[in-house]
């Protein structure tokens, strides 16, 4: 498969059997391995300016022109010969200092010698990848806030941890890497299904994801208002059986499968999408092959769906039977919504004593959040907070921090639930709160009057 | 309870957390018989704890009440009693993800000071990982094991009492990540390489000073690391706050109170800004930077053994 990577197209063929971490070098299409460490050429030249005061910017330091680069390139040359040629035919590049040498070396590096290291996914890696490449995607949550709310959530193996998120599966992979299996997650999903491009960039085994379980969003209010019971009810005791519900013929199916397609066209939807990369290889081996067999196939799809729906069904039964034991030992929150409404109502299926993360690109919406949370109770050591991250270019006498990364990495609220209070200790709470609030404003007043 | 497994209810023998309030909060080793004195009054561990529901309420002697939680690295991070300098959970969330651990990571550290990196580390490669922690101080080691056994993770550590300087961490060709924040680094450096795995893996070296980055960051070059990467990360908090301005008078208030002052008795308008002109201010809601806040802990850098 060809694959196109800055600039530069690729067949990873010749990479397969290597270690995680090998360097390789692109070649005209293919993949060559050189050596991991390049014998770094001695600088023959020894030679250096002090200083810049005698070099011009005229334009002629380069005596190779546009065309003879260009015809080098086209030579198929080894990048770092360009590199060399480029250096004896600069002018200026012995009066440089040192330190402008090895700058000059390292960009014209960076552009004739493309070398391609191959690494293992990882949380670190996709999320400063994603962050970099496509910040829009996962709501600009910059890959240290991501760090923070892996530890502030206390993510580890053996919890149940609910996570809400719109970062293209971003967040799921980093819990579930946090998680290594152990311990089961309910993602829930606005609209069609729950988007997991990312998380399949982690490459987690299956056993990975048979305690993932999805829900989606808008059923959260008939299960919190325990409507949603008795809409899968009926369902549940077939479930046991499905074997025979295949072998019971279509007509009994197809009347529920329609019944269901009322009542949660979402998970079809979502289910569908995951289809997609396997049926289309089945299908074109179906046109060519069977096509006589067709309706028979299609009757066989038909019946494929059904289990599909079925199993569907009992993922989805299994995932509510989690949250509505309201004992998750976590919540993740990192979407595109306000986060205020998510946190009210996904709070409730929480154990008291249990971290909560929410992420949101801007502070306003969570500062509406936290006043909300003090309204209801039940949660403690509220923290808004943002973190900055420098990364520093660390080089003999030439250190420095690099760029300031400021704003654009998102906020956090974070904080523990605790048990509610069903008296009214509550709201004698607030209410405090609520007196605590105006009296500066009263103070104020009193003072202009004197 | 454990650091590595949530509980429901407490126990006796458990490490709770005693929630005061307002960032207040400490420790207590939950114990049939004893009682702990708060400033809301006194809590009788085997009566207002042993049995209750972690994350409750729980009401003192003098009527005020406190909040029990379950202990969790990040707030033992806040309440443990300090031996050294420790890390704080801002670097350690870096740390954590930069070194890619995960369950089943062996990790090797040094030193293990105060332990408030080390619980992190645990919790976050159980329950099938291992941390190797090397302290050359012997009573502080000795006080490691001793709280590692109190917080039901003894299964998951090994401590050492050896300078990792000279001696190294006691393993080799088994770790799938270092990390160092010891005073001089680069010493390590050679064995922090020996104990990774053959295969490869990640190393981080704290430090607060940077010619200390340095001297580290040359030594990582001559055994051979990759992608050294050096950083520093800050957190900000926030406090929530309604703040009110008063409006100026311009000298056409009068003009002013009669026309706004009409829309202001509109009581919808609960926003973010809710204009109160009688009173002659605007309110609205603010997050606060702190007065003052942590402006440098240490650089953090990375690197791959490959």
């Amino acid at each position: 498969r060809k694959i196109i990577f800055e600039k530069q197209w690729f067949y990873l063929d010749n990479a397969i059997g290597h270690i995680y971490g090998t360097t390789f070098e692109v070649t005209n299409g293919g993949n060559l391995q050189p050596k991991q460490e390049v014998e770094e050429t001695p600088t023959e030249t020894k030679e250096a300016g002090t200083d810049n005061r005698n070099i011009v910017d005229d334009g002629k330091s380069q005596k190779l022109t546009h065309d003879d680069i260009k015809a080098l390139k086209d030579k198929g040359i080894k990048g770092q010969e360009i590199v060399q040629q480029l250096i004896e035919n600069s002018t200026t590049f012995r009066d440089k200092t040192e330190f402008a040498q090895d700058k000059y070396i390292k960009k014209k590096k960076k552009k004739y010698e493309a070398v391609i290291t191959i690494v293992k996914p990882s949380t670190r890696i996709l999320s400063t990848m994603y962050y970099a490449r496509e910040p829009g995607k996962i709501n600009h949550l910059r890959y240290d806030t991501l760090a923070q709310m892996l530890t502030l959530g206390n993510i580890h193996a053996g919890s149940k941890v609910i996570v809400m998120e719109t970062c293209a599966g971003l967040v799921l992979g980093a819990v579930m890497e946090r998680m290594g299996g152990y311990g089961s997650i309910i993602q829930m999903y606005p609209g069609a299904g729950p988007v997991r491009a990312a998380t399949s960039c982690f490459g987690f085994p299956k056993p990975f994801f048979e305690n993932l379980h999805e829900f989606p969003l808008s059923k959260v209010h008939s299960l919190l208002s325990g409507t949603f019971s008795t809409e899968t009810l009926p369902s549940e005791p077939e479930e046991n059986t499905p074997v025979e519900e295949e072998s019971n013929g279509l007509t009994d199916g197809k009347q529920i499968s329609l019944q269901e397609t009322e009542e949660e066209p979402a998970p079809e939807a979502a289910m569908e999408i995951h289809q997609t990369e396997e049926q289309e290889t089945l299908d074109i081996n179906d046109d060519v092959e069977f096509k006589e067999n067709k309706e028979k196939e299609s009757k066989e799809n038909v019946r494929e769906k059904q289990i599909k729906q079925w199993e569907r069904r009992r993922k989805l039964a299994e995932a509510a039977a989690l949250l509505r034991e309201k004992n998750a030992d976590g919540l993740i929150v990192a979407s595109k919504f306000h986060p205020t409404p998510l946190l009210l109502s996904l709070l409730e299926f929480v154990a008291p004593s249990r971290p909560f993360v929410v992420y949101c690109q801007y502070k306003e919406p969570l500062l509406e959040c936290y006043t909300k949370l003090r309204e209801r109770g039940g949660v403690i050591n509220l923290k808004l907070s943002e973190t900055w991250l420098r990364n520093y270019q660390v080089l003999p006498d030439r250190s420095h921090p690099k760029l300031l990364m400021s704003g654009g990495g998102g906020y956090l609220l974070s904080g523990i639930t605790v048990v509610l209070d069903k008296g009214k200790s509550d709201s004698t709470l607030l209410e405090t709160l609520r007196m605590e609030e105006p009296s500066p404003k009263r103070c104020k007043v009193q003072d202009l009057h004197c | 309870m454990s650091f590595v497994e949530y509980g429901e209810t407490i126990k006796d023998g458990d490490t709770a957390i005693v929630f005061l309030g307002h960032e207040s909060m400490f420790p207590v080793k939950v114990q049939h018989g004893t009682v702990t004195q708060t400033k809301y009054g006194v809590i009788r561990h085997s009566t207002d704890l042993i049995g209750k529901k972690y994350g409750s309420k729980v009401t003192c002697s003098k009527g005020g009440w406190v909040f029990i939680l379950h202990p969790t690295p990040e707030l033992w991070t806040m309440n443990l009693p300090h031996r050294t300098q420790i890390l704080y959970s801002t670097d350690i969330s870096i740390i954590t993800m930069m070194l890619e651990l995960k369950p089943g990571s062996i990790v090797c550290e040094s030193g293990t000071g105060s332990g408030s990196l080390s619980h992190a580390l645990i919790r976050t490669v159980a329950p099938t990982g291992h941390l190797y922690t090397v302290e050359f101080h012997q009573q502080r080691a000795e006080k490691a094991r001793e709280e590692f056994r109190e917080h039901g993770v003894e299964h998951l550590v090994t401590v050492t009492n050896q300078d990792v300087c000279k001696n190294g961490f006691g393993v080799s060709n088994i770790a799938d990540a270092v990390f160092l924040d010891i005073p001089s680094p680069w010493e390590a450096i050679g064995h922090a390489k020996s104990a990774l795995k053959a295969e490869g893996g990640r190393i981080c070296s704290f430090s607060p000073c940077i010619e200390q980055v340095q001297r580290t960051c040359l030594t990582m070059e001559e055994y051979g690391f990759t992608e050294i990467n050096t950083l520093e990360i800050l957190l900000r908090v926030y406090n929530v706050r309604t703040i009110s301005l008063q409006i100026p008078d311009l000298g056409k208030a009068a003009e002013d109170n009669s026309s706004t002052g009409f829309d202001s008795s509109n009581p919808s308008n609960q926003g973010s800004l809710c204009p109160n002109l009688q009173q002659g201010t605007v309110q609205f809601k603010s997050g606060v930077p702190l007065r003052e806040m942590v402006g440098h802990t240490g650089y953090l850098t990375f690197a791959t053994k490959s």
